[in-house]
């Protein structure tokens, strides 16, 4: 049986009525998001860890990853996107920067990515999928200097056989219409 | 070498060599700013980017904030961001509708979007003071010049100097093409703009954007991914997406770069043939084709698609790719720091495949992620790394000097490697320099 969080019904002043933030169950659910959480843990690390390959493999086979140019844009089919990639201009990429002559990879460069504020949206109760919101906080480090990219991660995951794998993941930078200083070399 | 104010800059351009400090000297940077940045013609904005009465947007031409905003009547103005009565800045965004006017945050003088000044609160404080609010010292200050050629609108903050017309000579090719290859003739800008710090001197953007000898080198790594994986999708029997050839292009040996040809025109202005494939075969063009045919006429249509260029700079701080509808606009902020403004288009009329493909190539080449532009500025950079130091004075521009044909000012490399749109770059440099001078 799921256990119900009582409401401080009387005390409407504390949280709007409207607030679903103020109406998180601890239940299946929570198994689930643990189970999340994990997930996009362990996907950062991959980042960080340049596992580029292994990251690649946590997408669908039609998977995308998507950080738009603005943060109003509904879609990134069709819109100038910061990245709109498929798996396969995802292991261009990989290519790219695994190649010896790719000239901005000679300088030291490395991230370390924090996830958190993870919130699930929306369970698929027949199927199992997931829509998942995070936040995350990724600081950079280059040829000395240091970069911080933060913002929402908005998973759309497929549950599977073994685990989850990504239909779309959305990175919305709140930085992300600044000018860059430099590139995004990989995904954030 | 010290530059002594300016006096002597032109000595630092030779025909085939440029002393280094022309990219890092901060006097040079000022007299480049004033000299060059504030008198020659300069990209504003698009007219598509103010459609409606009131609606603005900001650019910096040389170290000048404006405005470029539209006026009630459907003038387009470029005026200093700048309120005429304690200075503040009255357009903070880069963007927007001011409504009637623009309204200071500081103490509310009220302009009109011609600049005019409309109101100012208590006027009753100014009898007997030397300020009279119908003088055009109390007008937001307007660029000295404007036209727009095409929709594409260039300031001059000089009142004297060519008319835009003249200035764009034969480079208006790139403006021109761009729009006739619209069924309707004209373009309409896409309200994304991809924003870049380059950590190096404006020119050494510039002179890049014709380089045909650095993509196979630096390149290769994007150009050799692109080209494997467009193999591996043939052999799974996949059909790679067009613009994976934009980026396999690069894998194109130093040979075949060469045979492509640059032509530098007056001013500094130079065009480099393209390169890319951009005439494919694919369904989607036949169509476009097909629309275009309706609108021009065979003939007219095969003269339009018939040019093949891949990028025409519009000196001193302009790059336009008319065949894929791209544009970058170069801001120097400092000697090391370089603004990229990045624009794409829409060509009104044809068929969305073909606006998809500008889009693909702003995306994958011109956006944030890029696995192009990355290692130009990683090159850029360094560039102006060694260029700041004691290594050596002068930056070699000798490749295949003397060996191009000119007519009329007009130099026509026989080598698509040629380092003749460098040289023509700096000839215009000289003589905006020698010609401001006191």
């Amino acid at each position: 049986m799921p256990v119900v969080i009582k409401k401080r019904s009387r005390k409407k002043a504390i949280t709007p009525k409207k607030n679903s933030f103020a109406q998180f169950r601890v239940s299946d659910d929570d198994v689930i998001l643990r189970e999340v959480e994990q997930f996009l843990y362990r996907q950062a690390e991959l980042l960080d860890a340049k596992r580029w390959s292994d990251y690649i493999e946590l997408f669908d086979a039609d998977g995308i990853y998507w950080m738009p140019a603005s943060l109003e844009q509904i879609t990134g089919d069709g819109m100038p996107s910061i990245f709109y990639e498929d798996r396969n201009l995802m292991t261009m990429r990989m290519k790219r920067i695994a190649h010896p002559h790719a000239w901005s990879q000679t300088p030291a460069w490395g991230t370390s990515h924090i996830v958190s504020n993870v919130t699930l949206e929306k369970v698929d109760s027949r199927t199992g999928d997931v829509s998942v919101r995070s936040r995350f906080h990724m600081m950079e480090f280059r040829r000395d200097a240091s970069r911080h990219f933060a913002g929402v991660y908005h998973h759309e995951l497929r549950k599977t056989k073994h685990g989850y794998t990504i239909r779309l993941q959305r990175t919305d930078m709140v930085n992300g219409e600044a000018p860059f200083d430099y590139v995004l070399l990989a995904w954030v | 070498m010290t530059t002594n104010g300016g006096a002597d800059l032109t000595r630092l351009i030779e025909p085939d060599r440029v002393h280094r400090s022309v990219y890092t000297d901060d006097a040079i940077f000022a007299r480049e700013m004033e000299a060059i940045f504030q008198r020659a013609w300069v990209y504003v904005g698009h007219e598509s980017q103010v459609k409606q009465p009131g609606d603005y947007c900001t650019a910096l031409l040389g170290q000048q904030p404006l405005i470029m905003v539209r006026h009630s009547d459907g003038a387009v103005y470029v005026l200093y961001n700048r309120c005429a009565h304690r200075g503040a800045l009255l357009c903070a965004k880069s963007r927007g509708n001011t409504g009637g006017a623009f309204g200071c945050s500081y103490h509310s003088w009220q302009y009109r979007t011609d600049g005019t000044l409309e109101s100012i609160p208590l006027p009753a404080g100014y009898e007997g003071t030397r300020f009279s609010p119908g003088a055009a010292d109390y007008n937001l200050k307007r660029a000295a010049r404007v036209e727009s050629y095409r929709g594409f609108v260039f300031a001059s903050l000089s009142p004297s100097g060519p008319a835009l017309a003249e200035f764009l000579g034969e480079a208006r090719i790139a403006l021109d093409n761009m729009c006739d290859r619209a069924p309707a003739g004209e373009v309409e800008i896409v309200p994304t703009c991809f924003r870049f710090i380059q950590h190096s001197n404006w020119k050494i953007f510039m002179e890049n954007q014709l380089d045909a000898l650095h993509p196979y080198v630096t390149h290769e790594s994007t150009g050799r991914a692109a080209a494997e994986l467009e193999r591996q999708m043939m052999a799974r029997k996949q059909k790679p997406p067009l613009e994976y050839h934009y980026l396999s292009a690069f894998t194109t040996p130093f040979n075949e770069w060469d045979k492509l040809q640059t032509v530098n025109y007056p001013y500094g202005h130079c065009m480099l043939q393209g390169y890319m494939g951009l005439r494919p075969r694919d369904p989607d063009t036949l169509a476009y084709e097909a629309v275009m045919r309706e609108h021009y006429g065979a003939e007219r249509t095969e003269r339009i698609l018939g040019v093949n260029i891949h990028h025409v700079l519009i000196y001193p701080g302009l790059s336009v790719q008319p065949a894929l509808q791209q544009l970058r606009a170069a801001r120097p902020l400092a000697p090391n720091r370089t603004l990229t403004e990045i624009w794409h288009f829409r060509l009104k009329g044809a068929p969305e495949a073909i606006y998809r493909r500008a889009l693909a190539y702003y995306n994958l080449i011109n956006s944030p992620s890029t696995m192009v532009n990355a290692d130009d500025l990683e090159n850029f950079w360094r560039c102006h790394q060694g260029l700041a130091a004691d290594g050596g004075d002068w930056v070699s521009f000798h490749r295949n000097a003397g060996q191009d044909d000119e007519h009329d000012g007009v130099i026509a490399s026989r080598r698509g490697t040629s380092e003749a749109p460098m040289r023509n770059q700096f000839r215009a440099w000289k003589q905006y320099l020698s010609s401001s001078e006191h």
